[in-house]
């Protein structure tokens, strides 16, 4: 993926996620005294993004301090909020490395049903390879229909050898087997999918703490990465679902994806907040090119529409 | 991590317990508490406004009752409104009133559950309704969309349009149908590629199929994790398509699903079923009561107590709560329940303060619960042996004759009340499984058998 350009592909990924807010921000500032109406009505407007209560008081109390009583326009105060919020994220906004000498560097894909992780997989092989690495893919779901074929489809797509095997196989085996044929052919990447699972079943949450377990018998390092893929629609759930993931299984950093739809994933910034945990990359489509790394400011600014 | 609203309503109304009258500035103190728990169960902010505004209207000048905390009251009339915004009356079936094959058109966001939730109504139609419903993907986006809907119909035991490669998602529909018509099938389901409501290509795609099969059912699959942008994605694909029913799907998380209280606010269509799990069973129909005390992160057991409290022999109450428990429950202490219910002569107020009892409070109206009917059923019980009380199986056809006899009643009275009895200590053996977890988790309505009254 190029750099160059990437700043404005993101922002047009994230334009229509700004839409909204900013059209509202501009019927509610243009030049007037940022009094406690006015930034309350700010504050409204990062919990209609998701950001949450906590955490858009918490924002708009910093704004009071340096701001409260001025005269300010539209643009003026996009900016300063933008910029608050970028402050936050900035610290968390840290791509994903590949560690070309593990060979291979493991990732476990994880989440909640639905989020994303089979493409998110098919979008990092994509990545990698025009990096000039090679990734195996992992068909570690064996339980949702078709999940194999899913992941079949993107290796063709990408060019990468897939390894799966009969439905309702054991994931842990399959993936200790993978680990063998990558470290065998030298590959780059070994990306493993693992099925849907929501955060509260345990037995579930057990099965990947168990896919570790069985990795970490032929490289006590692996895995390397573990990617816990968040839907960007969704709301204050998400920090249940970080928190008992990362209790779980050490979670070591985020994709958010679908933020090319109309959800302006304001989560992240409590996420941020809560579990300073490394947001690597956001999706903002169903492609192969569409992941993009995330950028704090670019993020904050896309999310108060400018 | 959150705290229950009713805990920190009380919070707020303590030190107001002396007053009598709830006034606008103690509710609006509540009011805050109440947007606050609203907004963290991911209710969209603008359906919190007028959701607000409701409860402001019910609570001001609401006089508090005896020992029954304001908190209390405020909270019932804010679950109360809860449940008459997510949809009152209670289950809504799926609509097949059309000429068969009935096609039912399955929309929504990526990932949202559509394709699994299309072999579950599948499975629900073949194995409730006995229909034969044909399984058709018309997602030609996603990678194995088709192939994914396939394997489900083999598991659901139900057909599934074969599938050909390079045709259109319009094709696939007028195949489909076609299918459907000429096999004679009773529903098709069509099951879309998930889009963006902000995709205005994808979104004419759906409205072109729309207009090609006339659906008697265009079902919005959502996530019960869903934050804020529930009400925009509602909104443009019910403007897009006139959205017949909404179906939350991941129920099984521990999401509170205020996104049901946003969708069904700006459609006003309809939840009509829930998503329980990834199997094929798990689909239920939607119950308004239990979600309410889920999107409030409470349910008022200690309301209902309180208020019991003052009417009911406290000794009695507690000599009945263990028996419950014990699962001993017997003909003598209906007959008391009997007695109580009629010193209280208001039992269905008592119901309304439970999660699930607004519905319960309306059957109870339904059955037109008078006095004179439990006077009857008292002295039914009273011509009965000591021995009958302790166990009705003992109640053939000449005791029963007796015992009408004996008590100026009808044999069809006797059966009525045993079956009632019945209802009752079937309803108390659930209660007792659930304990007070799940009772506050699912309202009382989950210990209710289907379509019957209580009472
Ligand atoms: N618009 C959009 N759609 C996406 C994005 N990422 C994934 N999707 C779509 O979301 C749906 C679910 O994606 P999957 O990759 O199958 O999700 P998953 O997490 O593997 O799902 P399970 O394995 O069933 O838990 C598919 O239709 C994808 O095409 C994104 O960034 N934007
Ligand atoms: N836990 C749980 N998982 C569910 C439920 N419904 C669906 N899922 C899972 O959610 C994931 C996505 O479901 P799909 O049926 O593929 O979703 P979809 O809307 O068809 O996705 P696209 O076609 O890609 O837009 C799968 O892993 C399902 O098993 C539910 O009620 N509970
Ligand atoms: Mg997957
Ligand atoms: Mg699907």
């Amino acid at each position: 993926m190029a750099l160059g350009g990437f700043l404005s592909r993101l922002k047009q990924g994230l334009s229509r996620t700004s839409e909204k807010l900013t059209s509202s921000i501009g019927a509610v500032f243009t030049k007037r005294r940022l009094d406690d109406a006015a930034l309350e009505e700010l504050e409204d407007l990062l919990i209609a993004a998701d950001l949450g209560t906590a955490v858009a008081a918490q924002v708009i109390a910093n704004f009071r301090r340096t701001r409260f009583g001025k005269e300010v326009g539209e643009d003026e105060i996009k900016i300063a909020l933008a910029d608050e919020i970028a402050a936050i994220l900035a610290p968390v906004a840290q791509p994903l490395v590949i560690n070309r000498s593990l060979k291979p560097h493991v990732v476990l894909v994880v989440g909640v049903n639905g989020t994303g992780k089979t493409t998110t997989i098919g979008k990092l092989a994509q990545f990698y390879a025009e990096q000039g690495m090679q990734s195996v893919l992992v068909a570690g779901d064996t339980f949702r229909a078709a999940a194999v074929e899913q992941l079949q489809v993107w290796g063709q797509r990408t060019n990468c050898p897939v390894v799966s095997g009969s439905h309702e196989a054991d994931p842990a085996g399959l993936a200790f087997d993978a680990l063998t044929q990558a470290r065998a052919s030298a590959a780059d990447v070994l990306l493993v999918d693992s099925a849907g699972r929501l955060h509260n079943k345990s037995a579930l949450m057990e099965e990947l703490r168990k896919i570790i377990r069985v990795l970490q018998k032929q490289d006590p390092t692996a895995p390397h990465s573990v990617l816990l893929v968040l839907d960007a629609t969704t709301g204050q759930n998400a920090i249940q679902q970080v928190q008992v993931f990362k209790d779980m299984v050490d979670v070591t950093g985020l994709v958010v994806t679908k933020l090319d739809g109309s959800a302006r994933g304001g989560i992240v910034v409590a996420l941020a907040e809560a579990f300073n945990l490394p947001v690597h990359a956001v999706g903002v489509g169903e492609q192969a090119a569409d992941l993009r790394p995330f950028d704090a400011t670019a993020f904050a600014r896309g999310l108060v529409g400018l | 991590m959150f705290e229950s609203l009713s805990g920190k309503l009380s919070g707020v109304f303590d030190r107001l317990r002396s007053r009598g009258v709830l006034n606008e500035t103690d509710v609006m103190e509540a009011l805050r508490e109440i947007r606050l728990a609203l907004l963290d169960a991911d209710v969209a902010l603008p359906v919190v406004r007028d959701f607000i505004a409701k409860v402001r209207e019910r609570a001001i000048g609401q006089e508090v009752i005896g020992s029954v905390s304001p908190g209390q009251q405020v909270v019932k009339i804010v679950n109360d409104v809860m449940v008459d915004a997510l949809g009152g009356a209670g289950v809504v079936p799926i609509n097949l009133n059309a000429a068969a094959p009935v096609p039912i058109l399955m929309v929504g966001l990526q990932g949202s559950g559509k394709t699994t939730t299309s072999g579950k109504i599948a499975l629900r139609l073949l194995q409730r309704q006995k229909k034969k419903v044909l399984l058709a993907s018309l997602d030609t986006q996603r990678p194995a969309a088709q192939l994914q809907l396939q394997q489900l119909a083999e598991r659901a035991g139900v057909s599934s349009l074969p599938i050909i490669a390079g045709q259109t998602p319009l094709q696939i529909a007028a195949r489909a149908m076609d299918t459907g018509r000429r096999e004679v099938f009773d529903v098709v389901i069509l099951d879309t590629a998930g889009r963006l409501a902000i995709d205005a290509t994808l979104m004419d795609e759906v409205k072109a199929i729309r207009d090609a099969t006339q659906p008697a059912e265009t079902l919005l699959v959502v996530d019960a994790m869903t934050g804020q942008d529930a009400v925009v994605t509602a909104q443009a694909f019910h403007e897009a398509l006139g959205i017949t029913g909404i179906v939350m799907t991941r129920m099984d998380g521990d999401a509170r699903g205020g996104a049901a209280l946003s969708m069904r606010a700006v459609t006003g269509a309809p939840i009509k079923l829930t998503g329980s799990g990834e199997k094929l069973d798990a689909l239920e129909d939607f119950h308004p009561e239990r979600v309410a005390g889920r999107i409030l992160g409470m349910g008022d057991v200690v309301g209902l107590v309180e208020r019991a409290a003052e009417t009911i022999d406290e000794a009695e109450a507690e000599k009945l709560a263990r028996k419950m428990a014990k699962g001993l429950f017997d003909l003598d202490d209906y007959a008391s329940q009997l007695r109580q219910i009629g010193k209280m002569g208001s039992l269905s107020s008592i119901l309304g303060m439970l999660p699930g009892g607004a519905k319960l409070q309306q059957q109870v109206g339904n059955a037109n619960l008078d006095t004179k009917m439990l006077k009857r059923q008292a002295a039914i019980i009273s011509s009965m042996t000591k021995a009958e009380r302790k166990n009705p199986d003992l109640l053939k056809a000449s005791r029963k004759k007796r015992v009408a006899a004996g008590s100026g009643t009808t044999v069809q009275e006797l059966n009525k009340l045993l079956k009632q009895f019945d209802d009752m200590t079937t309803m108390m053996k659930r209660m007792n499984k659930m304990g007070q977890k799940g009772l506050m988790r699912q309202g009382l309505s989950a210990l209710m058998p289907q379509g019957r009254r209580p009472f």
